[in-house]
């Protein structure tokens, strides 16, 4: 066991490919990212079965990676005393606007929920509680926190529990055999090596998929990366299992959330936490628009769209209203800010801001892929295996489940290590594919050995593709608004990115990370156009609004979008797969 | 923005494999330059202001900034790290202070 330490940044000149050393390790369960859900997997699996050998490759240094680098200020979802699995499922349903949603697993996640969050409270969470040694909630699910630490020590646990954390690896391919995963391969984007990692099973947990959009806040000096969701997260857990033919669910079911004007700064905090209500810029309380959807409570995608739309209607800027709020509540709520986004409160204090004399202004985020929180992830069975034989997905990654936030990925998995566990039972290594793996190799390292070149900078493919992706495929600039015409262009444009591929360049290991990193995005972004294409109906504005078909359409679209790309010829088949209802009663109220 | 490095205070963490700031950053955005031996920030555009580097750095010498495209001239916002708790110094641009501790683990 062992928390294997990344090097300095090695000064390599590789001029062939020869030059490139190549690392071959084997292990029972491979997890590709060790953020929230991939350091639950590590934990689950060595309880069960504390001989098996665990690997973690891990993009940054564990204790500090993913999506909670920074810490947390709420469990989202905790299930209060006389309330039942069925009702969190019900819930999520209804935030939802209905679904659909994939019940059955949103119901195991929850029967996992509680005790997960009792982990965390053991392993040391400090989790507030009132003067009778109740859990505080800060709204129907949702309870508070101090999670500065939250991260470190999830990483803690999994590295006692005996994985072995290859740090600053990123993965990029995985390993298969006659059409099951036998693990995968990663760039040291440290030391320069090219890692095989050849597994009976492979859990990816890699986080959703930030940066695929332009940033409102993007200047062209220093803040590109200021959006809400971990910039590191680019969806490259869901690029390598869809470049293999495994199918993804949901994409189009984008996360668009609002929040804090000009820095992406959580506002349930405020509005949930706080019971400030949202206003625009007449003082109008604007959810009461939408009373017959519910109002303060309607559904998430609703309150997200809202303050948009007023912008659109000339009624803008919107704020969240703190002026009711004591000096002693807005400390409390500096304090929650600390917890999960220090920098927001660095933020008030370069705006030289008071929140009980000043509103906080708000505004939409850029759309996030996060099949933590929406729908879009991989199509997973109930053991959390992927459509492809031994790839398996948890927390972010996997899709059909919104709602599960922290809580919910740490069961998830719970769930995902059992499922892999049991999988390999009496499994041997599949055989390695030399051929196949030189051409991966060769793929990874291109940019990097053809750096002399004339050619293209990452970042500017990135910022090529954030930019077509924010004003063609519904970002914010354009409201979250797209249709058939504007999608058609991002595919076309697209399709000559990947075809550019070739010309990426990269000057030392970190931009070789980031060109892996770019193609991956390219591919994902790709996959989510052609999810929003395939719902010609809007089912969710704001997440998914199609302005040429502005309706809800129950008769063809109350279904699950997929995609999957045939792994020879890189073409997308889109195809749909039925809701099926398991919990009764109306689909729209919790 | 990148964390500003006080070049004074920062030693590099000569001697440790890594530095604490290129240890912590998720994006690995911070490294130790082999000429001046002082941290430094790769890509200013690329930062989250997650401030893990900020809170792991030992010499305190790294101050995360908000870009002035966003936030106003000049305020000011210090993790200190205890045991079981953390305290965050901060100061606002008409240079008001506040300060606020939090247990951080129970463990």
């Amino acid at each position: 066991m062992a928390n294997i330490p990344a090097p300095r940044m090695k000064n390599l000149q590789p001029d062939d490919l020869e030059d490139i050393e190549t690392c071959m390790i084997e292990c029972d369960l491979l997890i590709v990212g060790g953020g929230n859900a991939g350091c639950f997997v590590a934990i689950e699996a060595a309880r069960i079965d504390p001989s098996l050998k665990v690997i973690i490759m891990e993009k940054a240094e564990i204790k500090r990676s993913g999506a909670c680098a920074a810490g947390m200020d709420a469990i989202n979802t905790y299930i209060p005393a006389g309330k039942t699995p069925e009702d969190l499922v019900r819930w999520s349903r209804a935030q939802v606007g209905g679904g659909p949603l994939r019940e059955d697993l949103a119901l195991s996640n929850a029967r996992e929920l509680n005790e997960a969050v009792h982990d965390l409270e053991r392993w040391g969470l400090p989790i507030l509680r009132d003067e009778n040694g109740n859990v505080r909630y800060r709204g129907k699910w949702d309870i508070s926190i101090h999670g500065e630490q939250l991260k470190p020590l999830m990483a803690e646990k999994a590295v006692q529990s005996g994985a072995d954390v290859y740090n600053r690896v990123v993965g990029t391919s995985l390993l298969m055999h006659e059409g099951r995963c036998a693990g995968a391969t990663g760039l040291g984007v440290r030391n320069g090596k090219f890692y095989i990692f050849r597994a009976k099973a492979t859990v990816v947990s890699t986080g959703g998929a930030g940066t695929l959009y332009k940033s409102y806040t993007a200047d062209s000096t220093d803040s590109g990366a200021q959006i809400w969701m971990c910039p590191y997260c680019v969806g490259s857990g869901y690029a390598m299992g869809f470049r293999e033919g495994a199918e993804l669910t949901s994409l189009e079911q984008r996360w668009v959330a609002t929040r804090s004007k000009d820095f992406c700064g959580p506002i349930d905090t405020i509005s949930v936490g706080y019971g400030s209500p949202i206003i625009n810029a007449r003082g109008e309380r604007i959810m009461s628009r939408y009373e017959h959807l519910g109002g303060d409570a309607a559904p998430r995608y609703i309150r997200a769209n809202a303050p948009m739309e007023e912008w659109l209607a000339g009624r803008g800027p919107c704020y969240c209203d703190t002026t009711h709020l004591t000096s002693e509540d807005s400390a409390a709520m500096m304090r929650d800010y600390l917890n999960e986004r220090p920098s927001f409160v660095l933020f008030l204090a370069a705006r030289g801001q008071d929140v009980t004399r000043e509103p906080v202004e708000i505004y939409g985020s850029d759309p996030y892929i996060l099949g933590g929180h929406t729908g879009g992830g991989y199509w997973v069975d109930m053991q959390r295996m992927t459509t492809v034989p031994g790839l398996f997905a948890a927390g972010e990654t996997a899709g059909g489940n919104p709602n599960k936030f922290v809580g919910g990925c740490c069961a998830e998995g719970k769930l995902a290590a059992r499922g892999a566990v049991a999988y390999i039972k009496d499994l041997a290594l599949a055989p390695l594919d030399t051929a196949r793996l030189l051409r991966e190799k060769k793929r990874v390292f291109a940019p990097f050995l053809s750096r002399r070149e004339e050619g293209i900078r990452p970042v500017e493919m990135k910022e090529r593709l954030q930019r077509l992706m924010d004003e063609y495929a519904g970002g914010l600039s354009q409201f979250y608004r797209t249709n058939e015409e504007r999608l058609d262009y991002a595919l076309r444009h697209i399709a000559v990115l990947q075809s550019q591929f070739v010309y990426l360049r990269a000057k030392d290991l970190h931009e070789l990370m980031q060109a892996m990193e770019t193609m991956d995005r390219v591919d994902v972004a790709q996959a989510v156009v052609h999810h929003l294409k395939a719902r010609k109906e809007t089912r969710w504005a704001g997440w998914q609004t199609r302005t040429d078909y502005p309706e809800k359409n129950d008769v063809d679209f109350d279904c699950f979008i997929e995609t999957r790309r045939e792994p020879a010829t890189g073409i997308i088949d889109t195809f749909t797969r039925p809701y099926k209802q398991i919990i009764p009663g109306d689909r729209y109220t919790a | 923005m990148p964390p500003k490095v006080d070049i004074r205070r920062c030693t590099g963490c000569a001697g440790r494999m890594e530095s604490c700031c290129e240890e912590a950053c998720p994006g690995d955005l911070m490294a130790v330059h082999p000429d001046t031996g002082k941290a430094y920030c790769r890509a200013a555009n690329e930062c989250w202001d997650c401030m893990s580097c900020v809170k792991n750095c030992p010499a305190g010498a790294l101050e995360t900034k908000i870009p002035y495209q966003i936030g106003y001239y000049k305020a000011t916002l210090r993790p200190i790290m205890g045991k079981t708790s953390i305290t965050w110094k901060c100061r606002d641009i008409y240079g008001k202070e506040f300060s606020y501790t939090c247990i951080n683990r129970t463990r």
